[in-house]
């Protein structure tokens, strides 16, 4: 199949327009087709998927199964995976079946709500595999449409504000990106990521009113994708969207947020930051590197106050995508393999984690840990599944948690001994919230009378828990296949990365002894 | 060589002579249905002359001395004109024959301006310049008080032509001076002395009043402030006019003067665009925010839209045109869509335009109110919808001129913009159900307009339907 990718990632939206243009009616029988029809969908998208993962040769660092046409403006359609970007779209296909399913009882306009989230998973993938310029950040930004609608017609109370508020934020991040992106086509002469990956863009230092800019204009674009990808992250202080949107978001847009969309920040500093404007990050990595222990530290203690469920594993997903920021900008293998590590996995864990919250909202129809204690004695399944990932939250060894932690510490270990101690502390606090959360939830004695007639889980919601609990066991115990599969890709990845930045450094002390 | 010159303007001679006999046959006819049926013909028109442009001939013709210019580049602009102006013309026609506001005049006022429109973008000369303009304004002033039992109708009229008067004063001014330092009205006679001596400070001033002229007429920040009330007191179809031929039409007056007349002193001219362009975009995407009737707040959104084409335009140069093209081009498809909707909305018969009035629109009319999220997203300018390439088209003009301060500038003013936008669509999806409803309308012409347009705004991404190529054509031909 030559065009693999593009069915993949077509595949939801032809969904998604079959359901706006045959389905009519609103009864029972028009919500069950729809949300059949949308898990049909998504369970065959991950299905095809499959095969990318088949075909996919580790060992080629370059970009496979690549599909090009001519477009607009000298612009191409092109898409294609490497070993940064494979994984990400697994992630993708593998959740959207779960999201879909964890959606069933939703009964408030299912067609459109099916719907949002089928243009999503387009979207998302889209971002994931698009290789040219333009192509990227037309799906990165369009996925904000159904997030802004599935937030705002399925949300909480406050849902207008969270809404408005997550879009306007990310908005303003993504145009600065444009404008870069304008730059880089003027000044490449193409918006291939391909041909721009190999460009060197200019690095000499230069002054914009009085100001010495160094690394020229590599810093400049540098800081304006920093803009959007540290807004999409969220890395701290831009994170303050991310715990509104997740508390008024349903169930399924908090999952796919955080097991998805976050990443696409993280999938954008490997993509582009990084390898395009290797002086660029290398002048701004030590300011990166705090603001993600800062982040880790702070939004951890900020998570420790929480009294709602959501916003505390909303904060904890800040703190855990420091450790992605920092490893990325460690900018060295174990590094690097962390941060993609940390991002797959905390895909699982934090998607699971919200399902869980998901799953007693569903009965309680409140957030609020007070309402709840002493669970395990009607729930133990719940439980027990609950426990798993709190663990695998606080990176307990076993758990895929764990891998991507330690790796990204390892990275920053060798770059800065200050930032790993302080960003190991971190690793202290996230146990105590998350253990806390959980002792408060789920231990102790059922004396809520409210409580006294919760149901543990159904058939339904075990099923979707259990592809989670394997994957975050299978890759704690076993984490090589994902390992094996970025390595390369990541190894050609820091390398390109060191060589540029040691030219660099020359270029400049060949100046500087002249 | 009489002959030649009037074969390259038979276009605009058949309008002219059309709408002169009609307006004749109409006064001796008394039947009520003629109105309706004007409608009609004249739209019908306008789509043949559309196509009969859009396919004759290539190269540049000059007739009357260089008086008229039919080149690539106003046979671009005529055709967007006359499409978008048939297309709001039969828009109009269900609402007001329902509102007993369809005379015979209508149409033939209408046709007029085009005719006007059609010597503006075809102008080689000052003085071509105004009597196309004038032709323009005028039918305009008098469609704008068209409901003359109405106060907001008629004071609408009343403001845009006492302002009107006023930019036309401004203009000539410029004109007089630009041929008293030139010696010419010709365009090619003025950039010839302006590339020979400079530009002279008497030329300078004349070419800022010329440019004062042309931004009232674009409704550019600060020459906008006629565009809020005029749109608001306007009878809505009328208001969907205004929104679309006219100022494509004057926005390719403008690239016509600055490039054809001043070609050589880009630099002169393109810094008090770039202020026209920043200014327009912010006033239009703030003072947007604010606004609780839907066509008020569309007289905003399109001071914002002018803004960005602007920005085309201070690039200077030919990719700047194209650019400017086709954001002008998508700028009228979405307006036409999104007129279409307002046009529809009703409550008991009678037309609403306040946008509290939308409220969980998207239950009552779950199609309608999904082609407008698309239009409300594409004209805040969010992929994949065809109106962030208008964007991205103007943006990269900007920067590869060396306006990136510009670019930056527009991309915020975006953002700014979009909440207004989001707003709509807050109301029509989030907000409370409401028993003042609006009515359903089922005018089938309304409904195809505004699907058509939302359709074009997502399939668009595809190739844009050709129209990069055929504005790019248009603007080598201005701009050399």
């Amino acid at each position: 199949m030559d065009n693999l990718l593009s069915i993949v990632t077509f595949l939801p939206a032809l969904a998604a327009v079959i359901l706006l243009v045959f389905l009519r009616g609103d009864d029972e029988a028009a919500n069950r087709n729809a949300k059949w029809l949308a898990l049909i969908a998504t369970s065959a998208t991950f299905l095809i998927s499959l095969f990318i993962l088949f075909q996919f040769d580790p060992q080629n660092t370059g970009f496979q199964m690549v599909e090009q046409g001519e477009w607009l403006l000298g612009m191409q359609y092109k898409m294609g995976v490497d070993g940064i970007s494979v994984l990400f779209v697994m992630l993708t296909t593998f959740m959207m079946p779960l999201v879909i399913a964890a959606s069933w009882d939703v009964t408030h306009r299912v067609k459109e709500y099916m719907i949002a989230f089928l243009i999503l998973e387009t979207l998302m993938l889209g971002v994931f595999m698009a290789l040219d310029l333009v192509l990227f950040y037309l799906f990165f930004e369009a996925g904000l449409i159904p997030m802004f609608l599935i937030i705002g017609i399925w949300g909480g109370k406050n849902r207008i504000y969270a809404s408005f508020k997550f879009f306007l934020y990310t908005f303003l991040g993504s145009v600065l990106m444009l404008v870069a992106m304008v730059a880089m086509f003027s000044d490449a002469g193409t918006t291939d990521i391909e041909q721009l990956l190999v460009h060197q863009f200019g690095s000499e230092s230069f002054s914009i009113l009085g100001v010495q800019i160094v690394g020229g204009l590599q810093t400049l674009l540098f800081l304006a994708f920093f803009a959007s990808f540290a807004v999409k992250m969220p890395m701290w202080p831009v994170h303050t969207w991310l715990p509104d949107a997740h508390v008024q978001a349903p169930t399924a847009g908090s999952v796919v947020l955080a097991a998805i969309l976050l990443k696409m920040g993280g999938y954008g500093f490997l993509r582009f930051s990084l390898p395009m404007f290797p002086v660029g990050s290398d002048v701004m990595a030590p300011l990166v590197l705090w603001m993600s222990v800062i982040a880790i530290v702070y939004t951890s203690l900020v998570a420790l106050v929480q009294e709602d469920m959501k916003k505390l594993i909303a904060y904890s997903s800040v703190a855990h995508m420091g450790y992605v920021t920092m490893g990325i900008f460690a900018a060295n293998q174990q590094g690097v393999d962390g941060a993609i590590f940390q991002m797959i996995s905390h895909g699982f864990i934090s998607g699971a984690l919200f399902l869980c919250v998901g799953v007693i909202y569903d009965r309680m129809h409140t957030r609020e840990i007070d309402a709840y204690g002493g669970l395990v004695n009607r729930m133990p399944a719940y439980a027990l599944i609950f426990m798993l990932f709190t663990m695998a939250n606080v990176g307990l060894p076993g758990t895929s948690g764990f891998i991507g932690e330690f790796l990204t510490l390892m990275g920053i270990f060798q770059v800065n001994t200050w930032i790993a101690a302080v960003a190991t502390t971190g690793v202290i606090l996230s146990a105590a919230y998350a253990l806390w959360l959980y002792r408060r939830v789920v231990l102790g004695d059922l004396i809520k009378e409210s409580l006294k007639t919760i149901t543990d889980m159904t058939r339904r919601e075990r099923a979707i828990f259990a592809p989670l609990v394997v994957a975050t066991i299978l890759f704690g115990v076993y984490p090589a296949p994902i390992l094996d599969t970025i390595g390369p890709s990541v190894e050609a990845l820091v390398s390109n990365y060191q060589v540029a930045v040691a030219e660099a450094d020359l270029a400049t002390q060949v100046a500087h002894s002249e | 060589m009489l002959s030649a010159d009037l074969g390259i303007i038979l276009p605009e001679i058949v309008l002219a002579v059309y709408a002169m006999v009609a307006l004749l046959g109409a006064v001796y006819t008394v039947k009520d249905g003629v109105a309706s049926l004007l409608v009609w013909a004249t739209s019908g028109l306008f789509l043949a002359l559309a196509v009969w442009i859009g396919l004759n001939g290539g190269g540049t013709n000059v007739a009357f001395n260089g008086m008229f210019i039919d080149d690539g580049f106003a046979r671009f602009a005529k055709v967007v004109i006359l499409v978008s102006a048939a297309a709001v013309l039969l828009m109009s026609e269900a609402y007001m024959t329902r509102r007993g506001l369809l005379r015979f005049e209508y149409p033939l006022l209408i046709a007029l301006a085009v005719v006007g429109m059609m010597m503006m973008v075809s102008a080689g000369d000052l003085m071509a310049l105004y009597m196309g303009l004038e032709l323009q304004s005028l039918a305009l002033y008098v469609v704008a008080s068209l409901r003359r039992d109405s106060l907001k109708s008629t004071e609408a009229g009343l403001k845009y032509f006492v302002l009107g008067a006023l930019s036309s004063g401004l203009l000539l001014y410029g004109a007089s001076l630009v041929y008293g330092y030139s010696g010419t009205t010709l365009f090619s006679g003025i950039i010839q002395t302006a590339s020979e001596g400079g530009v002279s400070l008497g030329l300078l001033f004349g070419l800022v009043f010329l440019i004062s002229g042309l931004a009232f007429k674009v409704s550019a920040v600060p020459f906008h402030m006629w565009t809020p009330d005029v749109y608001e007191g306007s009878p809505t179809p009328v208001t969907a006019f205004f929104a679309t031929a006219p100022k494509v039409a004057a926005m390719a007056l403008f690239a016509r003067v600055m490039h054809d007349a001043f070609g050589s002193a880009v630099s002169d001219w393109s810094q008090v665009i770039a202020l026209l362009s920043l200014l327009s975009m912010f006033l239009g995407a703030i003072a947007a925010i604010g606004q609780t009737d839907i066509k008020r707040l569309m007289a905003f959104s399109s001071i914002a839209h002018m803004g960005y084409a602007l920005m085309g335009l201070a690039a200077g140069t030919a990719f700047g045109v194209q650019a400017m093209l086709i954001y002008m081009a998508i700028y009228v498809t979405m307006n036409v869509g999104t007129f279409a909707f307002i046009l529809s909305m009703q409550r008991d018969g009678q037309p609403v335009s306040n946008i509290a009035s939308l409220n969980m629109y998207s239950k009552r009319e779950p199609g309608k109110a999904l082609a407008m999220l698309v239009l409300l997203f594409s004209l805040a300018g969010v992929p994949p919808l065809v109106g962030f390439f208008g964007k991205l088209y103007v943006l990269r003009a900007a920067y590869e001129a060396g306006l990136a301060w510009l670019a930056i500038a527009g991309v915020i003013a975006s953002v700014i913009g979009a909440f207004y936008y989001l707003r709509i669509v807050f109301y029509m999806y989030f907000g409370e159900e409401r028993d003042d409803a609006l009515d359903g309308n089922k005018s089938p012409v309304l409904w195809g307009m505004l699907m058509a347009s939302a359709v074009i705004m997502v399939v668009g991404v595809v190739n844009l339907f050709g129209i990069e190529g055929a504005a790019a054509a248009a603007a080598a031909t201005l701009v050399n």
